[in-house]
């Protein structure tokens, strides 16, 4: 696995935070439990290491009246976590929540309380929650072109390889858990789509085969499994991978910034989950102007989303082009779509937007 | 064509009784449901305010007869000190007629119109005479007549007299047969009794309502108020018109011993400022003014610097005996009350009370019931109209725990009493149903809330506290166990260690707690010594809601 944690591995750091609380309340202290906090405010992004890192800051949940609910149900969900890793089997994050309906006054009301506990646990252990038997409901991503990905058959334990040309109109499915997986591939690059209807373009006109790629549809804000898919085959071939999103803040900060660097609430898995070598095809606020792109004009949230980017994202604060790109929109007070390349013909984007920006690497951002 | 001969022969004096005729909602006689409240009203104000001014303690009954066909029956006793047998039929007959309208002191009726009016709607609804009962304690027999009111004279017409045994020393009984609706609820006849008890605690009443069913309200204090006194009118507070009449009706020789003879605080040299200002001489002869110097005179009076009015006419019930008259009535887990200290408008010495009472069988999902009081009368109609209503929509009750939203009526488990006595209530209306808009009585009005609203919001937070550390225990006596059982399940501990460590840890959280009380008290007790050197009108409870947060989550 990732952190190469063996399940044992995982064991012992489950219970070690078992037997401190256990300790301390013999001692007769109020138990703690520490978990790095969870936020941009915590993270550092280096460019040589190309991802978003951990700083030190963490937070402690002392057991008292107002917590003593939250703490018992994070020991719960560890108990059953340890359960989970004993046998090698998973639970979802959607069938966790309905485990905890055996806890009677403890279980959670709803879903997003459950969940915050598992990413609490997932920190304090600093693990992937993988790791601790949890699954997520949602699925990677859709991939075709040329690409021959294998996979195992659970069965018989013999290969299967699976070729992302001969799915015709459909796609390859990302699984949740990508780790088994190895690649075959002569494709020159990765192009990581945001919407789905600009995928479906590109795969209906083969696009993949015009320009020797792999086409992926992130379908919004890209999931850890298509983040670490994405990772393993780029560096499995040395491929690069290009990012195309609407041209918004959210393109950019959340769809973008999370492939390339990852998250702020997953600070302390990035560096298995992001795609450093990532660069930006487009839609860039100079496309708007270039190609005079049909556009909306920017929200007040949307202006405030920007120029919180500017201040106190990590990313955008190491990349100067950013900085600008950024700044140019504001004053530009508007924002394009994917789509909006169809002003100039229904093909246009494979045609001419993106054989340009394959051509010339100034047009893209960093 | 008409001319204006023809006219003349149908111009003619309109007597006051014909003019109310046509006029009764200005009097309180809108509808069946109004007259019955108004009729009852009435009576009980003049037998308490005549109660008080022979230092007797009230005992007054109130009956109501349904008698079929929307007619009732009312029937009011006291047992006042009478009213002398020449002035029954004027006093229950005729229109404006008593002592109240031309002196200034505090007292509940106020332009003499009250009861001639009642016995007026009563005979034109039902065509019977009111039918009274007075005896004076020097006479052995009780005088007994039935009277009808002339309309066109406002004058009284008997038609019937006689003496009659009664087997009380003194006192008044009235019986009028009208026209009425009885209904209950917040406008009515069994509120004001309800109301009228509480500003009354030295009163007992005894009311049975046209179900029969009767209802005692004892009395809760045996010290009958002080007789109000008697003073004379500030010359701040006389009306250009008003002071047109008295001079033009004084038999004073000058105008500089007229204005000393009829108006408080003023003596010679306030009198010579005066007349100065007016630029009037000081031996002017009143009777002799024309209306120009008239209205100089007036606008001298605004020039003059002239002392506040005496305040020890104002009688107020006090904060003690509206406290008792409104527990006696109310039941509620909190009360408090206070009673302001006198202030003046317009010349018009006033004096604002309040009272607060919250939660106990007062229902929480309303808005506050808002109790008004003007001289100990009850006020049940325009309820969000007039002074109170506007101050206590500009008064915040958010601070003192009930709901409000923005500049409203706040809702909650509360009722707000407010009683202004003054010599002179102004009203919005002759219906005397809402105080009207002075600045200086709206300011004495939210000042005396918020008094009343800080002692509430210590007693709401202090229950919020205890309600807290309540379900803070049982908190942790829900959410303990599940703290063992995992921890169990964890390290492979047998139960008897279980037990032990969830034993301890609710040890040692109980302990914390007990810790944490201590250093927020402590943290209190430092910032009010702190507020007290820097601040010497000390309210820091009012913003004491910051209930002791324990620190769960912490960077």
């Amino acid at each position: 696995m990732i952190n190469n944690d063996s399940a044992e591995k995982v064991k012992e750091k489950i219970t070690n935070v078992a037997k401190n609380i256990y300790d301390s309340i013999l001692s007769r202290k109020l138990p703690k439990l520490n978990m790095p906090l969870r936020s941009l405010n915590n993270v550092a992004y280096k460019e040589d290491k190309g991802y978003f890192e951990l700083l030190g800051k963490f937070k402690s949940r002392t057991l008292t009246a107002a917590t003593v609910k939250t703490f018992a149900q994070t020991l719960l969900m560890m108990s059953e976590s340890k359960k989970l890793v004993n046998s090698a089997d998973i639970a979802t994050k959607r069938e966790m929540y309905y485990i905890s309906k055996n806890w009677g006054d403890a279980r959670f009301k709803e879903q997003p309380e459950s969940d915050t506990v598992m990413d609490d646990i997932e920190a304090m252990l600093l693990v992937n929650r993988e790791q601790i038997g949890f699954i997520p409901e949602e699925k990677g991503g859709d991939v075709a072109g040329n690409l021959i990905v294998i996979d195992k058959d659970e069965e018989t334990n013999s290969e299967l390889k699976i070729d992302c040309t001969k799915f015709g109109s459909g796609s390859y499915s990302v699984p949740s858990s990508v780790e088994h997986l190895k690649f075959e591939t002569k494709a020159k690059f990765i192009l990581a789509i945001e919407t789905a209807g600009m995928y479906q373009r590109l795969v209906k006109h083969k696009f993949w085969k015009t320009a020797n790629c792999i086409l992926i549809s992130l379908g919004g804000v890209p999931t850890r499994a298509c983040r670490r898919f994405i990772r393993r085959l780029s560096d499995s071939h040395d491929l690069p991978v290009y990012g195309f999103t609407d041209g918004d803040p959210y393109g950019y900060l959340n769809i973008y910034r999370t492939l390339k660097v990852g998250s702020g609430n997953a600070a302390h898995i990035n560096q298995y989950f992001c795609v450093p070598n990532a660069k930006f095809f487009g839609i860039t606020p100079k496309d708007i102007l270039d190609y005079k792109l049909p556009t909306h004009p920017l929200k007040d949230i949307d202006i405030k989303r920007i120029k919180d980017g500017i201040k106190n994202d990590p990313f955008v604060r190491a990349y100067k082009p950013w900085q600008k790109a950024l700044e140019d929109q504001v004053k530009l007070k508007k924002r394009a779509e994917q789509q909006a390349l169809a002003k100039h013909g229904l093909n246009f984007v494979i045609s001419d937007y993106l054989p340009a920006k394959i051509e010339d690497d100034k047009t893209w951002l960093p | 064509m008409a001319t204006a001969e023809d006219m003349a022969k149908t111009q003619r004096n309109i007597s006051v009784a014909e003019f109310f005729e046509k006029n009764r909602h200005l009097l309180g006689f809108d509808n069946k449901q109004k007259a019955l409240l108004t009729t009852i009203k009435e009576a009980v104000d003049n037998s308490l305010d005549a109660c008080e001014e022979a230092e007797i303690l009230p005992e007054i009954s109130i009956e109501i007869i349904d008698m079929g066909n929307d007619r009732f029956r009312v029937i009011i006793e006291d047992n006042g000190p009478g009213i002398v047998k020449k002035q029954v039929p004027h006093i229950f007959a005729r229109l404006l007629y008593g002592s109240k309208f031309h002196s200034l002191k505090q007292s509940r009726g106020q332009q003499g119109i009250g009861i001639s009016a009642s016995v007026m709607y009563a005979q034109l609804t039902t065509g019977r005479p009111a039918k009274v009962t007075s005896k004076i304690l020097s006479k052995s027999q009780a005088y007994y007549c039935e009277v009808f009111l002339d309309t066109a004279t406002n004058l009284p017409k008997l038609v019937h007299e006689s003496e009659k045994e009664w087997n009380k020393d003194h006192g008044t009984r009235i019986e009028i047969d009208l026209e009425a609706q009885y209904k209950r609820g917040r406008q009515s006849v069994d509120e004001y009794i309800k109301q009228t008890a509480i500003v009354n605690p030295h009163a007992t009443i005894i009311y049975t309502n046209p179900k029969a069913e009767q209802f005692i309200f004892p009395r809760a204090s045996e010290v009958v108020p002080d007789a109000a006194k008697e003073i004379l009118p500030h010359p701040y507070g006389v009306e250009l018109g008003m002071l047109h009449k008295m001079i033009t009706t004084s038999d004073e020789r000058t105008i500089s011993s007229f204005l000393q003879n009829n108006f408080s605080r003023v003596s010679s040299s306030v009198a010579k400022t005066i007349c100065e200002n007016a630029s009037i001489l000081l031996n002017q002869k009143p009777k002799e003014m024309s209306r120009p110097m008239i209205e100089k005179l007036h606008e001298g009076i605004k020039k003059t610097k002239i002392m506040a009015p005496p305040t020890d006419c104002i009688n107020p019930i006090g904060a003690e005996l509206i406290e008792k008259g409104i527990k006696k009535e109310i039941n509620a887990e909190f009360y408090t009350s206070v009673t302001r200290s006198p202030s003046v408008y317009r010349g018009n010495p006033f004096v604002i009370e309040a009272a607060i009472a919250y939660g106990g069988d007062i229902p929480a999902d309303n808005t506050i019931q808002i109790m008004r009081f003007a001289n100990r009368v009850p006020l049940l109609f325009q309820q969000n109209a007039g002074a109170i209503a506007k101050s206590i929509m500009e008064t915040n009750f958010k601070a003192y725990g009930l709901q409000q939203s923005r500049s409203s009526i706040p809702s909650g488990p509360a009722i707000v009493l407010i009683h202004m006595a003054s010599v002179w209530t102004p009203y919005t209306s002759e219906a005397k149903e809402a105080i009207a808009h002075y600045d200086e009585i709206i300011k004495e009005i939210k000042l005396a809330i918020q008094e009343c609203g800080r002692a509430l919001a210590m007693y709401v937070n202090k229950r919020k506290r205890l309600k807290d550390e309540l379900k803070k225990k049982s908190y942790i006596e829900t959410y303990l166990p599940f703290i063992g059982s995992s921890l169990s399940e964890l390290l492979d501990i047998n139960k008897i260690e279980q037990d032990n460590v969830t034993e301890i840890l609710s040890d040692i959280l109980e302990d914390s707690r007990a810790h944490n009380k201590l250093e927020n008290s402590l943290d209190k007790f430092k910032e009010k010594a702190k507020q007290l050197k820097s601040v010497s009108d000390f309210t820091y409870e009012e913003n004491d809601d910051a209930l002791e947060e324990e620190k769960g989550e912490e960077e």
